[in-house]
Parts: structure tokens; C-alpha cells; sequence
């Protein structure tokens, strides 16, 4: 049985844990990054472990295999200055037409690569940390991609000098999406299973959606986080809702989430 | 002695807290990251003060929510209800014994994410929960458990390394005392 000692020391406990629990919004993010900061010293050793780490193992790869990554390298350098070069003659005729038609005009984003230092260290949300934070201007809901260009989700809380980024699949990173179909059938993308980590659902579809698998889905533009035309994944399979509402489908994600390890902020 | 035993048991915390935000080997492995604050709490209840097993339940939560989005405080009632409970059948509990701690360490284990998550959808929260999760909770309850023990070894050996042994009993006993001669 507890003694009184015990229920005093509980109800003290308890007592504390209610005071911060409904400290106000700003207040509690505060104390939480206040919190947090203390693991800066960690966040640093870590880094550097990991540099000395990646160090040593540059000087273990023998000088072939270097000379062969650096030819490889050089060759798809020149086939992405190729690229570019078309691309900017294309953009260049876009803008023309544009004009022509008196449409507006499209401006470029700008992007800033983050690296992730840490991870949800909770099984039920899906969350990681960059090292890109306020004096970086980075702001909540910025759309957060991954190197290859992918949605990974968008930025939910910022500190000084990291940000928190909620993943595709957490049940608060929604994004209003669209499948490449005929009929462009939109719908949104919502929680992941909870095992599943390379697959979300996505809901809301009309139900006389023309859906085969693996067409593809990107961010559709609408609900004004993430901006038109992001590739998020494909469709595996779908199913109608109970009292066949509208269909749900499942999309295999073009980022694999738990391979992060560098991700673009995309700016407005 | 006691305080520095405490301080092993906050800086541990703080190490595990981390550990768990920063490496991902055991989620890639099995698909949930092995919570090591309940094997803690379960050492600091059987070995320490009451007020170790608070402050463990109090800094040892809110670090764990700092580094998570989970809101501020949520982890720190359900550390701290399963310290107190084992901390006040403690003389009970047969605490040198391996079973005894792997028993404790997967009650704790599986308790601890129980009760976070019933809080969470108490105060309107909408974690990521399906029938995986009871995998993760398994995961996460017989990772707890096998390290339980590990927990007790540890600190065992950062105790005896580093901490002042006890004083052996001697075999004298002055009651016991022959006096020769006359008094």
C-alpha cells in the first residue's frame, strides 16, 4: 500500500505535470526548445563523430575507385550541363509565351538543404529535426522535399537553429493531392500505417475515379501549403469506403522516409 | 553516495533520451524504437530515493517530449506512477534477481507506452495508431525487458568503479568482549 509520504510526492507530480501540460501554447514551445537546447553539446559531438567517421573512410578507398567515381562524376556533370542548357532554353520560351498569352508569370523557388539530426524518438508520430532553424529563415509550413525532389512533408515548429519536420503520413501532415489519371482525381493524403512507413493513404477520391495501380500522385496546389505538381508516390491498390462514399487508395511514397538523411526547405 | 548514484541515473537518462532520437538501428530492425526510460525507472525505484525516482520521472519526460511531438509533460506521469508503484512494493521484490528485473523491466516496458498513449487521446491528441502498433508495443515491452537487466549490470559495475564500497563487518563485537582479570 502507498504510505502518505507517497501520495503527497504523487500528488505534487501530478500536480506539475497538469501546470505544464496546459501552459499556454507559446509558452510550453519555449520551455521545449529551452528544454531541448541542452542536448546541443550531443547534436555537436555527434556531427563531428560522424565527420571524422566519413573522413576515415575516404582515406580506406583505394585511389582506383576514386579515379573511377571522378569519371563517372565528370560524365554525368557534362550530361546535366546539357540538360540545363535545354532547360533554360525552354524556360526562356515559356516565359515568352507566357507573355504572349498574358499569363503570369512563374517565379522560381528557392531552396536551402537541410540535414537531419534527429529522429521521432516516439513510435507514434513521424517527425524528424534539421539543422536549419530561424536565422536560416526557415518558417512553419514550408513545404520539405527530399534530394531527389519528392515531397517529405513540411516544416511544423522552428527554433533558432533547427526546425521540427513532420512526415508524409503523421495525422497532422495532410497535403491536398492529385493523381495523374485522365480525370485528374483529386483527393488528400492522409496517416500512414503505423508499420508501414513507405505508405500512406489517400482519401477523399471520387468514387468514379478512373484509379489503376501505379499512376503517379502529386501535390495537387490546393489548401495553399505545398505548392502544384510535387511528386509524392504511386498508387499499390484501392478499395471504396464504407457505404461507398468515395475511395480510398494506397500510395507507395517516392521518398523513402526512413532513409532521410538530407532534405531541400523549399521557399516561397 | 546517494547523489552521486542519482546523478548516474539523470546523466543516464539524458544519454538514453538522446541515444533514442539519434540512432535508428533498432527501428529499421524491427519497425519500433525501444523506449529505455522504464528499465531506468524500474533500477532507480529498486535502488534509489523517491525523490530520484521523481526527479527521473520528471526530467527523464520532459526530455523525451522536448526531442518529440509529443506535447510538453505527457511522458512524465506514466514513468513516474510505474517508479512509484515498484518503489513502494520494493521490499517485496527479490531486486537481484535476473527474472525479477526482466519481469519488472517488460511490465514497466509495455505500462509506460500504454499510458502515454491513453493520455495523448485523453487531452485530444490523434497519435499514429493501427494494428501495427501492438507490434511496436511488443517490440518495444520485450526490448524493455531485455534490457532491464543490462540496466542493474551497468550500473553495478559504475557503482563499484567508481563509487565507495561498503565497509566489510568486522568480527568484533565489543558485548562479545572476554575481560581477563579482575574488575
Amino acid at each position: 500500500m502507498l504510505k502518505r509520504f507517497h501520495y503527497i510526492a504523487l500528488s505534487l507530480v501530478v500536480l506539475l505535470t497538469l501546470i505544464i501540460l496546459n501552459l499556454p501554447n507559446q509558452t510550453a514551445a519555449r520551455l521545449k526548445l529551452g528544454i531541448s537546447s541542452l542536448f546541443l553539446p550531443l547534436f555537436g559531438w555527434t556531427a563531428t563523430a560522424h565527420r571524422l567517421a566519413g573522413q576515415a573512410g575516404d582515406t580506406l578507398v583505394p585511389r582506383r575507385e576514386l579515379l573511377k567515381q571522378n569519371e563517372t562524376l565528370r560524365q554525368e556533370n557534362q550530361l546535366l550541363r546539357f540538360q540545363l542548357s535545354q532547360d533554360e532554353e525552354m524556360r526562356r520560351e515559356n516565359a515568352r509565351l507566357r507573355q504572349l498569352f498574358g499569363w503570369q508569370q512563374q517565379t522560381a523557388r528557392k531552396v536551402k538543404l537541410g540535414r537531419v539530426v534527429l529522429r521521432e524518438p516516439a513510435n507514434w508520430w513521424r517527425t524528424v529535426q534539421i539543422d536549419l532553424g530561424q536565422r536560416d529563415g526557415v518558417q512553419v509550413n514550408l513545404p520539405v522535399l527530399t534530394t531527389d525532389g519528392s515531397l517529405a512533408g513540411r516544416v511544423g515548429s522552428v527554433s533558432l537553429t533547427r526546425s521540427q519536420v513532420v512526415l508524409l503520413g503523421d495525422p497532422s501532415c495532410k497535403a491536398a493531392a492529385r493523381v495523374e489519371d485522365e480525370g485528374r482525381s483529386t483527393g488528400i493524403i492522409e496517416r500512414a500505417s503505423s508499420l508501414e512507413n513507405g505508405f500512406v493513404d489517400m482519401g477523399y477520391l471520387s468514387r468514379n475515379s478512373n484509379l489503376k495501380p501505379g499512376q503517379n500522385v502529386v501535390t495537387s496546389g490546393l489548401g495553399g501549403i505545398f505548392p502544384k505538381d510535387l511528386p509524392i508516390g504511386k498508387i499499390v491498390d484501392f478499395q471504396a469506403t464504407e457505404y461507398g462514399l468515395y475511395t480510398v487508395a494506397r500510395v507507395k511514397l517516392a521518398a523513402d522516409l526512413d532513409a532521410l538523411e538530407e532534405v531541400w526547405v523549399l521557399f516561397p | 553516495m546517494n547523489w552521486m548514484n542519482s546523478l548516474f541515473i539523470l546523466v543516464a537518462a539524458f544519454l538514453t533520451v538522446f541515444w533514442e532520437a539519434a540512432f535508428n538501428g533498432v527501428r529499421h530492425l524491427m519497425g519500433a524504437q525501444i523506449d529505455l526510460l522504464p528499465p531506468l525507472m524500474v533500477y532507480a525505484s529498486l535502488y534509489a530515493s523517491l525523490g530520484t525516482v521523481a526527479l527521473l520521472a520528471l526530467c527523464g519526460g520532459l526530455w523525451f517530449d522536448s526531442l518529440s511531438a509529443n506535447p510538453l509533460g505527457i511522458s512524465v506521469l506514466p514513468l513516474y506512477l510505474v517508479g512509484l508503484i515498484i518503489y513502494a512494493k520494493r521490499e517485496l521484490i527479490l531486486r537481484d534477481q535476473t527474472f525479477a528485473q526482466l519481469a519488472l523491466g517488460l511490465a514497466a516496458s509495455a505500462a509506460v507506452p500504454l499510458m502515454t498513449l491513453l493520455l495523448l487521446l485523453t487531452t485530444g491528441h490523434t497519435p499514429l495508431l493501427g494494428w501495427g502498433t501492438l507490434w511496436q508495443w511488443a517490440v518495444m515491452s520485450l526490448g524493455g525487458a531485455a534490457l532491464t537487466p543490462l540496466c542493474f549490470v551497468l550500473f553495478g559495475w559504475a557503482n563499484s568503479a567508481l563509487l565507495y564500497g561498503r565497509a566489510p563487518q568486522s568480527s568484533f563485537r565489543p558485548d562479545r568482549e572476554i575481560r581477563r582479570g579482575r574488575s
